[in-house]
């Protein structure tokens, strides 16, 4: 046989395959243990007693979980409206242009959201929100955490929106240009359409940052103001039933759905 | 001349509408991060020099109180101030989980990482979505999972009760333990991914010149592939460090209030009939440590494995 290994034994290093199966292991068995229990028919969190969805019934039912459910939704959805325009006409004002004036502080204030640590901009805004109600009244009710949220939702909308148009190419655009398109309809009919997809993957990851929040909207929220994620939170403080494993996995289900969205999204491009 | 001087005047009319345009584009991204960002990250800092309110809040009266409170406590008898270590050593030790959460994760994540980038590149994307998945779930609800598996009743204790391997529980919620498990199991996978695409553009030509020239597998590991992807070890070590110093939900639900980190102290002097001022403080203090994080990574010396 020929002594020349194959070019997939160089690269393998031993151990490594292990190390990698076991950190699948470690990510994904609390999660399994969590799902497989939401089926518990019992009522006891850890004691299997038989295969029933019977919690996911008494989830559905849930008054609670309804108006939590729909707090989460409107926040998320209307952050996401609003962080993706925002991210969509930043990313167009500085991506593939000379390099303005004050452009690279607009970029460092657009990314600032990441580098600051979650449980600063939690206090901070509830500081922020105070003061206002304190000096001068005012208050936008939920709002406040609608706001709270665009913040940090913005840099995660930017992202995929700013890499796509990178990537994109300039001949068509420039096509359109010579034969005579106006500025406006090379960028409707060109731009825009190639554009979406950045869009899309964009929104979905603003909308599950949200969804998920739950640092911030804890010291920011009003009372009344109860989120999925604080829902929870409720519920892990008194005695455990299956209802919350039911409840967390139709969160993690509707993360995993956008990724998933995201991931098609992405791939789609190629 | 005058002709060439209009055409100039033109061009850089159009650029000068450019520029304006490009402006009033990014105008309202930058401006609801500034006011909703940023001037509550200001506010904090004039809060951090305020006397506290009695009920929460702050009275508007210059103070350095909270500054000196962080390091002193007023003695009940005569007011003198006598050192006290109790915010230092919260610090001290949401410091040493940070550093032992970024190595372990970095021990973990690396081979991961490199294995997922040395497979064939369909089987790549499903390894890629199997750890972004992770990533983009809800950390409160991943949090809860790892109490299921570490209770007293839970996974754990149940499985090896029914082996009879031991008659009573062994405690794992609420100590170090459960912490440093509940920090490594929350940001594993921001230290994957930025690993995995940094090591997925290694040139795999080097690795194998280093084979040819007689370097052990061991060898080529930590002469050519490890100082190659050294930008993404950097990046990973920060974006697993500057989390894990301001974790909050980790320690809320697997401390139990009992292990105290930096994130539930700070979150703690925010409620009610709590000191606002000194919970500025130390958020200040907080950010103060990321920014010595970011000011290391940003030297250019920590990129330069690019092109080593």
């Amino acid at each position: 046989m020929a002594k020349a290994a194959p070019p997939l034994d160089i690269k393998a290093q031993t151990g490594f395959r292990t190390v990698a199966y076991l950190c699948l292991l470690v990510l994904y068995l609390p999660i399994a243990v969590l799902v497989i229990f939401s089926f518990n028919s019992g009522n006891q969190i850890m004691h299997w007693e038989g295969f029933g969805a019977g919690w996911y019934g008494s989830a559905f039912y849930n008054q609670d979980f309804h108006s939590a459910a729909i707090t989460t939704m409107t926040i998320a959805a209307v952050a996401t409206v609003i962080s993706t325009i925002a991210a969509t006409l930043a990313a167009i004002g500085m991506t593939r242009t000379k390099a303005w004036p004050g452009m690279a502080a607009a970029f460092m204030i657009i990314n600032l959201p990441l580098m600051v640590p979650e449980i600063i901009t939690a206090v901070a805004t509830l500081s922020f929100f105070a003061l206002l109600s304190t000096t001068i009244g005012l208050s936008f009710g939920l709002g406040n955490l609608i706001l709270a949220h665009t913040v940090f939702c913005i840099p995660f909308a930017y992202m995929p929106i700013k890499a796509r148009l990178e990537d994109m190419d300039l001949t068509l655009e420039n096509a359109a240009a010579d034969l005579y398109a106006t500025p406006w309809n090379a960028f409707r009919r060109i731009t825009l359409p190639l554009l979406v997809p950045g869009i899309a993957s964009g929104a979905a990851l603003a909308f599950i940052i949200s969804f998920d929040d739950f640092t911030i909207t804890q010291l920011v929220a009003g009372p009344g103001q109860t989120t999925l994620p604080l829902y929870i939170w409720t519920q892990i403080r008194l005695p455990l039933t299956p209802e919350i494993n039911a409840i967390s996995t139709i969160l993690l289900l509707v993360s995993v759905a956008f990724i998933f969205m995201s991931f098609w999204i992405a791939r789609e491009r190629k | 001349m005058v002709e060439l001087s209009k055409a100039t005047a033109v061009a850089l009319a159009a650029e000068k509408a450019t520029i304006t345009r490009n402006r009033w584009l990014s105008f309202p991204a930058v401006a609801i991060i500034i006011v909703f960002g940023i001037l509550p990250l200001l506010i904090i800092i004039v809060y951090s020099f305020l006397k506290a309110a009695p009920y929460g809040g702050v009275e508007w009266r210059f103070s350095t109180n909270a500054y000196v409170s962080f390091l002193f406590q007023k003695d009940i008898f005569d007011d003198t101030l006598q050192f006290s270590p109790n915010y230092l050593i919260i610090y001290f030790r949401t410091f040493l989980y940070a550093v032992a959460t970024t190595v372990v994760c970095l021990l973990l994540g690396f081979p991961t990482a490199y294995f997922m980038a040395t497979r064939p590149p369909s089987q790549r994307n499903i390894w890629v979505l199997l750890i972004t998945i992770p990533f983009w779930s809800n950390l409160l609800v991943r949090t809860l999972a790892v109490m299921l598996v570490i209770r007293d009743q839970g996974l754990i204790n149940n499985t090896l009760m029914a082996l009879h391997l031991i008659d009573k529980p062994i405690t794992m919620l609420y100590t170090n333990f459960a912490i440093m498990l509940g920090l490594l199991y929350s940001f594993l996978p921001f230290m994957v991914l930025p690993l995995y695409s940094s090591l997925e553009k290694l040139d795999f030509r080097l690795v194998e010149a280093g084979h040819d020239l007689y370097a052990s597998k061991r060898q080529v590991l930590w002469r050519v592939i490890v100082p190659l992807s050294m930008p993404g070890i950097v990046a990973g070590c920060l974006l697993v460090f500057i989390p894990a110093l301001g974790a909050y939900v980790t320690p809320l639900i697997l401390g139990g209030g009992r292990h105290l980190m930096i994130g539930d102290l700070i979150a703690q002097q925010f409620g009610t009939g709590r000191n606002w001022p000194l919970g500025s403080a130390q958020a200040l203090i907080l950010m103060a440590a990321v920014l010595v994080a970011l000011y290391f990574y940003s030297r250019p010396g920590v990129k330069q494995g690019t092109h080593g």
